[in-house]
């Protein structure tokens, strides 16, 4: 008598792959928003598990800042090498010919709206793709819990919170008029700690600022910066080195790292499952404008 | 609605939190369509409340097996057992009614946490499991369906000339190399060569494992087709009768075009009946001309091809699908495929039931009387109805039978099945309303031939029960005598391998026997099994029949 059991984990990879196979069935011009960070890890792994032996019949795209950590550079240049995939990436240059490239010139608001949403939404318009893979969690956010697996966006790519179509089974509703579109959240059921768990039973390598280490930080606003090529101490301000780590990966001056002695994946699980504290908590971009900022950035576009 | 989540060190739990008030129903069943256990919530003080009774029938109708009805609340009625029993007596009547198949009752406080994880001190006469403990050990494994193989091709592979696959979710059941697979609706069939996971190469795929099937032969298999073993296949039918949630502003429009997703497969569809509505509150069946934004309902859903089904009560996944408004792009309704033969569906919805389009138009009756005709023609009229499979020799015991009839003076006639299909029915297709049609147009002639004095033999198929008691019915239950070829399908199949084969290829939509179902009668006048009697011996055991009936007298 064979054993039907499976993991959970497993079966959220299977849940995972039947959307993502059901999006490339049913979409003319899909798109994998590719953030370099762990959740995009994993998505990137079930999106090449859904299709082997074939390849990703679909390419990734990166919205780039130009003000996320050289680490991470490193890594997304190598991707397209290793895992040959096809990679898009695209920066709101005319925004930099406005504001200019100096980061002083920015803040997380500014880079968040401009090069973030509207340097997405220009990525998304320029090649047409009617569908984007994001990785995005319910359980990241308060506003992401009521968030759809297929969440609608209109001709002007907003999304609004009344206007969500019921989701049921996994009959998922994909028509649409031209110009309209859909994100797409294939890990919507993860929790970061499946995350996790994912990334070590695949053995998913990551990019190395996700482990601890003694880095030099400078702590503002109560958050632990990295004091590497952007962020400089402010007048009062002093550089510290400290064992951190990154929960989630952003630009420099807006993600805040965690203190931690984790350096091994087992260690960072560890820590994930005794940690209450909701991951995004430590970015900066989510605290500028008070309760309910996601919401609203989501209704511009932002993912 | 909101999801949560929450991990044990026995499992994880994903919540679907749905509010119960009469304006949230979509999203009670939205949440419902996808768990396995319901927990409702009673308050000890209000006791059984509307919302409760909705959330019951709402979580059953989406075919959750499980529910838990915690009764909170407890330290308000002073930890009270009679308040417990009273609601668990009160909900448990009113459970009978939705065919639950697990309740269990909990007492519990979720302000003090009595039962909730820990075991309750203020509740000793409470022996069950906490609410929690309940949730970690309750077998929900066994839900799956592990028995019918059905597995919705969602994407086909193809990325060499080498390679060939059929990428989808195992919707139940399970699916190995070597297996004879038939593909479904066209009614194809090829053998399992492979089966890959999603980590390569694997002995078996089940549910809920996504997986891509290779197979032996090179035939047309795309996406909305399904693969299911040769002896076990699902309904296909093109009419189906479901209950429907409605979920959209605007209501339901009987005969409008929509589109219907269910599995891979997205086509157009229309509702072309609405029986009755639910008044979720009571359960009572309501006549309604309209579904409105949040109401339930049974319907008819005719689609403009077959699909291949389930009854959702045996099969969540071949037995949902919803609707798609084609305008607005919204899912409009979400449906559940109840459990009906087609023929029974048909009573009811058929055209053997449609009123005349006139009011203006009234019967006439002859002058001249059956009595007298009988006189003139020496014989009784009838309608000899042959039914079977193709190649159980109908249409050669027909006019055998008419050869012989005439010859002893009789006015016969035959109405050929084949025949008809090129003439009086030449505009109808193989649907099973269209059988319905076709056969309920030959009874009307059969029933002229025979008012007009003369022995009808019809020669149909006739594959469903309801439709030749329709028939019955029509031509009168004195004049018909219903004679069943039993000849085995392997039978028929060596006597006309060609058209057989074609219909295994899929090249014969719908072919009864095969791709569609056949009903043998429950009680025929005569039964013949025609693979041991020659054709001769066929008509003869008729016209003895015929005559032990006295058809063939002019007296009595």
């Amino acid at each position: 008598m064979p054993s039907y059991s499976i993991t959970h984990l497993r079966q959220l990879e299977a849940e995972s792959i039947h959307i993502i196979r059901e999006v490339v069935a049913e979409f003319e011009n899909p798109v994998m928003m590719y953030s370099i960070g762990k959740d995009s890890s994993v998505m990137l792994r079930l999106a090449i598990k859904a299709f082997a032996p074939g390849a990703l019949p679909f390419p990734l795209l990166h919205v780039d800042t130009s003000f996320k950590f050289p680490q991470m550079y490193e890594f997304r240049d190598r991707l397209e090498e290793d895992m040959g995939v096809r990679l898009i990436v695209h920066r709101n240059e005319e925004a930099f010919d406005e504001i200019g490239r100096d980061p002083s010139n920015w803040t997380c608001t500014l880079c968040s709206n401009l090069l973030k949403t509207q340097g997405l939404l220009q990525a998304l318009r320029k090649y047409e793709f009617d569908a984007a893979f994001g990785g995005a969690r319910r359980d990241e956010e308060k506003s992401r819990a009521k968030e759809r697996i297929y969440s609608f966006r209109d001709q002007h790519m907003q999304w609004d919170p009344k206007g969500q179509r019921p989701e049921l089974w996994n009959l998922y509703n994909s028509r649409h008029n031209r110009g309209e579109s859909f994100r797409v959240f294939p890990l919507s059921n993860w929790t970061e700690l499946d995350v996790w768990h994912y990334l070590y039973v695949e053995k998913i390598e990551l990019v190395p600022l996700y482990f601890a280490e003694e880095r030099p930080v400078i702590e503002r606003d109560g958050i632990l910066l990295w004091a590497g090529e952007l962020v400089k101490p402010h007048k009062g301000e002093k550089v510290e080195t400290r064992m951190v780590r990154f929960r989630t990966l952003g630009c420099q001056f807006c993600t805040g790292a965690v203190e931690s002695t984790a350096t091994t994946l087992e260690e960072v699980i560890e820590e994930t499952m005794l940690a209450r504290q909701s991951e995004r908590q430590s970015r900066a971009v989510d605290r500028e404008s008070g309760d309910g900022s996601m919401e609203d950035k989501k209704r511009e576009g932002y993912f | 609605m909101a999801y949560r989540y929450f991990t044990t060190p026995k499992r994880k739990f994903i919540i679907a939190d749905t509010p119960g008030h009469e304006q949230y129903t979509r999203n009670m069943a939205t949440g419902a369509s996808t768990a396995s256990l319901a927990v409702v919530l009673i308050d000890a003080k209000n006791g059984v409340s509307t919302q409760s009774r909705r959330h019951a029938f709402i979580t059953t109708l989406l075919g959750i097996t499980h529910l838990v009805v915690a009764v909170n609340k407890m330290d308000l009625v002073d930890w009270s057992q009679e308040v417990f029993e009273s609601i668990r007596e009160e909900f448990t009547a009113f459970a009978a009614k939705l065919e639950a198949r697990d309740v269990t009752f909990i007492p519990v406080s979720a302000l003090t946490g009595d039962n909730v994880v820990q075991r309750s001190e203020n509740m000793p006469w409470y022996q069950g499991s906490t609410l929690l403990n309940h949730l970690e050990t309750v077998h929900v494994a066994g839900d799956r369906n592990l028995i019918d193989l059905r597995f919705p091709v969602q994407y086909v592979s193809r990325p060499n000339s080498e390679f060939r696959g059929y990428m989808g979710t195992v919707a139940s059941g399970s699916i190995r190399p070597g297996d004879e697979v038939m593909v479904v609706p066209a009614g194809t069939r090829s053998k399992v060569k492979q089966v890959l996971g999603v980590d390569g190469e694997i002995d078996e795929a089940f549910p809920p494992l996504a997986a891509t099937v290779v197979l032996a032969d090179e035939i047309d298999v795309s996406r909305g087709d399904m693969l299911v073993h040769v002896r076990n296949v699902p309904h296909i039918d093109n009419t189906f009768e479901a209950m429907i949630v409605w979920m959209s502003e605007e209501p339901i429009k009987l005969n409008k075009n929509y589109l219907i997703k269910h599995c891979t497969r997205t086509l157009g569809g229309m509702v072309t009946d609405l029986h009755y509505q639910v008044d979720i509150n009571t359960l009572h069946r309501l006549d309604a001309s309209e579904l409105k934004l949040n109401e339930i309902g049974r319907i008819v859903v005719t689609t403009n091809k077959p699909i291949a089904f389930d009854p959702y009560e045996k099969n969540r996944s071949t037995g949902a699908f919803i609707i798609i408004d084609r305008i607005t792009h919204n899912t409009v309704g979400a449906g559940m495929i109840l459990d009906r033969e087609p023929g029974e569906l048909l009573r009811t919805s058929g055209r053997w039931q449609a009123q005349p389009q006139s009011e203006n138009v009234h019967r006439h009756r002859s002058r001249v009387t059956i009595e007298e005709r009988r006189d003139r023609l020496g014989h009784r009229s009838a309608t000899v109805w042959l039914t079977g499979l193709t190649g159980s020799g109908k249409t050669s015991i027909a006019y055998e039978l008419e050869r012989r009839l005439f010859d002893r003076g009789c006015m016969t006639s035959v109405i050929d099945g084949e025949n008809a299909r090129m003439t009086l029915s030449k505009d109808l297709d193989f649907s099973a309303a269209d059988r319905t049609e076709n056969i309920r147009r030959v009874a009307e002639v059969a029933a002229v031939l025979n008012d007009a004095g003369q022995i009808t033999i019809c020669s149909l198929l006739s594959p469903y029960e309801a439709d030749r008691q329709h028939a019955r019915a029509t031509i009168g239950g004195d004049r018909f005598i219903e004679v069943y070829l039993s000849t085995p399908v392997q039978i028929c199949r060596q006597r006309r391998p060609e058209i057989y084969d074609k219909a295994e290829k899929g090249e014969i939509p719908r072919f009864s026997g095969v791709t569609a179902p056949y009903e043998a009668p429950r009680s025929p006048e005569l039964t013949l099994a025609t693979q041991d009697l020659s054709i001769t011996e066929c008509a003869e055991r008729i016209l003895a029949y015929l005559q032990e009936k006295g058809c063939l007298d002019s007296n009595g």
